[in-house]
């Protein structure tokens, strides 16, 4: 389906560090000499080899560099054809997965800093996620609250998969950050790959770890409802960006049953997680992971029991669609402007607000 | 979609006295020296000195502590003091006659295929087998027996197979859902080659002895997330098996996933197949769209049957999967037993019921033959 809606709302959309050179000038000298001195290059993320089919939309390749460097083919491509009101950067980068904590947070840094000056200041359409080096909550924290105050920031970014389940308290300085600050916490697909990626071993393909990420969201999902996160932050919302969204009415099923069954090992989880994941979570629609029948995926789309938590999104420049296809044939008609406008702003609050 | 069947249904549990075939059965040892007449004298002494050291933190248990005593229904202890599972008496009585079993087929449970030590695991699963013969299926023609193997040495599993492959008390190859490395990795394939030859099918059950965390992002603290979790491995085997060519290389191979739940079957084949199409120059050995393997290779047990908050919506999934490809299962004596009467929320018409109850799994264990 094309966009019915004018001024949507695109949830995920990934604009390119071109190269560690880029982000020098965010750097303290320290950090400077190291990459230069090291040599070191190359932090793009082993979840998205930049080669790879899904990684670019062929129609969407710069003519140079990695794709989604280019800004003014962002802009055409991505904000133009779609009719955009508001696109959310994502920045996938290695920041986000480096095993050094230091490390991780002075890149996670200077993508905030190049992101503020060489996108959001060139275009009032974008706004952007904050990259954080979780690998360390207290550097995290930290991170958060330096760029707080621009409100062109409207969530926290997060991979899927880390060191650790993210209900664990070692990762709940960051939902206060969170909540205190209005930002919901996005978790979008991709691994830090201390785990494999999944629970009988490394896949052979990245065929099979790509369509493995659904298993990293749904177990973080029941981490963060087992060990209570959503009682004790009652306002924090966690956005799953390209998660697929078919297998969520299974995961609702499945983890009331289990929590039925043997709730009382967690005597503090008293809301249904049914319930918990409806009023707290959301999720972008690209990938659509629906079958060929509309009339199925309309069903599927119906189970999830909630208007209110698919959220529009291109996941530009990946290639998940053809043409202006982004909403996929089957999403019920009353939910179109809810997914395309509403939800977003309902999620992100900080979109509702005027900012110069 | 698949069949399309009358649909004069009624819900009614003391409707026809309908045969039953049940996938799950887990039958126990009755006490942790049950498999030594099984065993030779060094291995008898090494399980007494050393245990069978896993994958798990603890000596004597596994790591996460279940919910009940021997993850047991209350009401399956079974008079004699066995544990349940452990007595056939009991269980004829109390399963086998109750609910019109005309067959089932046993799973054991017993941690023969987990030891680090493979050769200790080849003589363990070994002795599991001899004892589904001498304690259960010699006296107890209702029950099948698994060809329990230890995957991770495949030569051994292959010798397992080859030995018990003429006897028609053995109704399937059993293997764990959490194997060391995803299934369909080259090393396994022997077992799968077997298998199709000697045409047995395989049961994959949740569990096994993998290595890694529960999760691509670590260990779950509770019971509550990784009772779920376990599912994941089931997905992980059966993307596995079709995106390593197993399906493609041995097209008359038959598994079913065992107690690993079965919502997750159509999204994850509608996932592999819109992800397949950008894709498919990496796997040029996966022929067909993803979800064609799975709608031809791969069956499904209902216990823990899925239960969508609206019950109809069952249907939808047995549409999805195929009403052809569903097979009853109890998980007995297990907490999370599944009452054949009960456990379906919709209403299924008579000939619906005994597809999923009775006729799948004679198609699929060919019980004609080898009953």
């Amino acid at each position: 389906m094309s966009i019915p809606v004018r001024g949507a709302i695109d949830c995920d959309i990934h604009p390119a560090v071109p190269g560690i050179k880029t982000l020098l000038p965010y750097m303290d000298e320290f950090w400077q000499e190291t990459f230069i001195a090291r040599g070191q290059d190359g932090f793009v993320m082993g979840s998205y080899p930049p080669n790879a089919p899904i990684s670019c939309r062929p129609d969407w390749k710069p003519p140079a560099g990695l794709p989604g460097s280019d800004f003014g083919q962002l802009q055409s491509q991505a904000l133009d054809s779609f009719q955009a009101r508001f696109a959310i950067c994502n920045c996938l980068y290695g920041g986000l997965i480096a095993v050094s904590e230091t490390m991780a947070a002075a890149m996670c840094g200077a993508v905030n800093d190049w992101i503020a000056a060489e996108w959001l200041d060139r275009d009032p359409r974008l706004r952007a996620s904050i990259l954080i080096p979780a690998q360390s909550p207290e550097l995290a924290v930290e991170e958060i609250e330096r760029l707080a105050a621009d409100r062109r920031f409207v969530q926290i970014l997060m991979p899927a998969a880390l060191e650790m389940m993210l209900g664990k308290r070692y990762y709940w300085p960051i939902y206060a950050a969170a909540e205190r600050h209005g930002l919901p916490i996005g978790l979008h697909a991709g691994s830090m790959y201390r785990h494999a990626p999944t629970s009988t071993g490394w896949p052979s393909h990245f065929l099979q770890d790509y369509v493995s990420n659904t298993q990293a969201f749904e177990s973080q999902l029941l981490s963060l409802i087992a060990q209570g996160v959503f009682s004790k932050f009652p306002a924090l919302k966690v956005v799953l960006i390209e998660s697929g969204v078919t297998w969520l009415p299974g995961l609702i099923w499945r983890a009331v049953k289990t929590w039925r069954g043997v709730r009382a090992e967690v005597p503090w989880v008293k809301q249904s997680p049914a319930e918990q994941i409806r009023e707290h979570v959301r999720l972008t629609v690209q990938p659509i992971d629906g079958p060929k029948d509309a009339g199925v995926l309309e069903r599927i789309i119906e189970q999830i029991g909630s208007d209110d938590m698919l959220l529009f999104s291109t996941d530009y420049p990946h290639w998940q669609f053809e043409n202006e296809a982004a909403l996929p044939d089957g999403i019920p008609r009353r939910l179109i402007e809810k997914i395309m406008v509403e939800n977003p702003l309902a999620t992100y609050s900080r979109l509702k607000e005027n900012v110069q | 979609m698949s069949l399309t069947l009358d649909r004069p249904a009624q819900r009614n549990e003391a409707q026809s006295r309908l045969q039953v075939i049940d996938c799950d059965i887990h039958p126990s040892l009755a006490d942790d020296r049950a498999l030594f007449p099984y065993l030779s004298a060094q291995w008898r002494e090494h399980l007494s000195q050393y245990g069978n050291r896993p994958h798990t933190i603890y000596a004597e248990r596994g790591t996460y502590p279940r919910f009940a005593p021997n993850t047991a229904r209350r009401d399956a202890w079974p008079p004699s003091g066995k544990p349940p599972g452990a007595d056939l008496a009991f269980m004829q009585r109390q399963h086998l006659d109750a609910y019109n079993i005309e067959f089932g087929v046993l799973e054991p449970l017993v941690d023969a295929n987990t030891p680090r030590n493979l050769e200790l695991a080849t003589a363990m699963t070994h002795a599991v087998n001899e004892w589904q013969i001498a304690e259960f299926t010699s006296k107890e023609p209702r029950l099948k027996a698994s060809i329990q193997v230890a995957a991770e040495d495949t030569e051994g599993a292959v010798a397992e197979i080859e030995l018990r492959a003429g006897d028609p008390q053995f109704a399937q190859v059993q293997l764990g859902s959490r194997s060391l490395e995803p299934i369909g990795r080259k090393r396994y394939w022997p077992i799968f080659a077997a298998a199709q030859a000697h045409n047995l099918p395989i049961g994959f059950h949740i569990g096994g002895p993998s290595a890694f965390s529960p999760t691509p992002t670590g260990w779950p603290d509770f019971y509550v997330e990784d009772h779920h979790v376990l599912i994941h491995s089931m997905q992980a085997q059966a993307a596995s098996l079709i995106l390593e060519g197993v399906f493609e290389h041995f097209p008359r191979l038959r598994v079913v996933m065992i107690e690993g739940g079965f919502a997750w079957a159509a999204p994850l084949a509608w996932r592999l197949d819109k992800h397949w199409a950008k894709m498919r120059n990496e796997v040029p050995h996966v022929k067909r769209p993803p979800s064609e393997y799975m709608r031809a290779n791969v069956w499904f047990a209902t216990q823990p049957m899925e239960e969508p908050e609206n019950p109809e919506d069952l249907r939808l999934i047995f549409d999805c999967i195929g009403w052809d490809r569903m097979l009853y299962s109890s998980d007995y004596p297990h907490w999370d037993f599944d009452d054949p009467a009960r456990a379906f929320r919709i209403e299924m018409s008579e000939a619906e019921r005994r597809l999923i109850l009775h006729d799948n799994a004679v198609a699929f264990y060919q019980l004609d033959e080898r009953g």
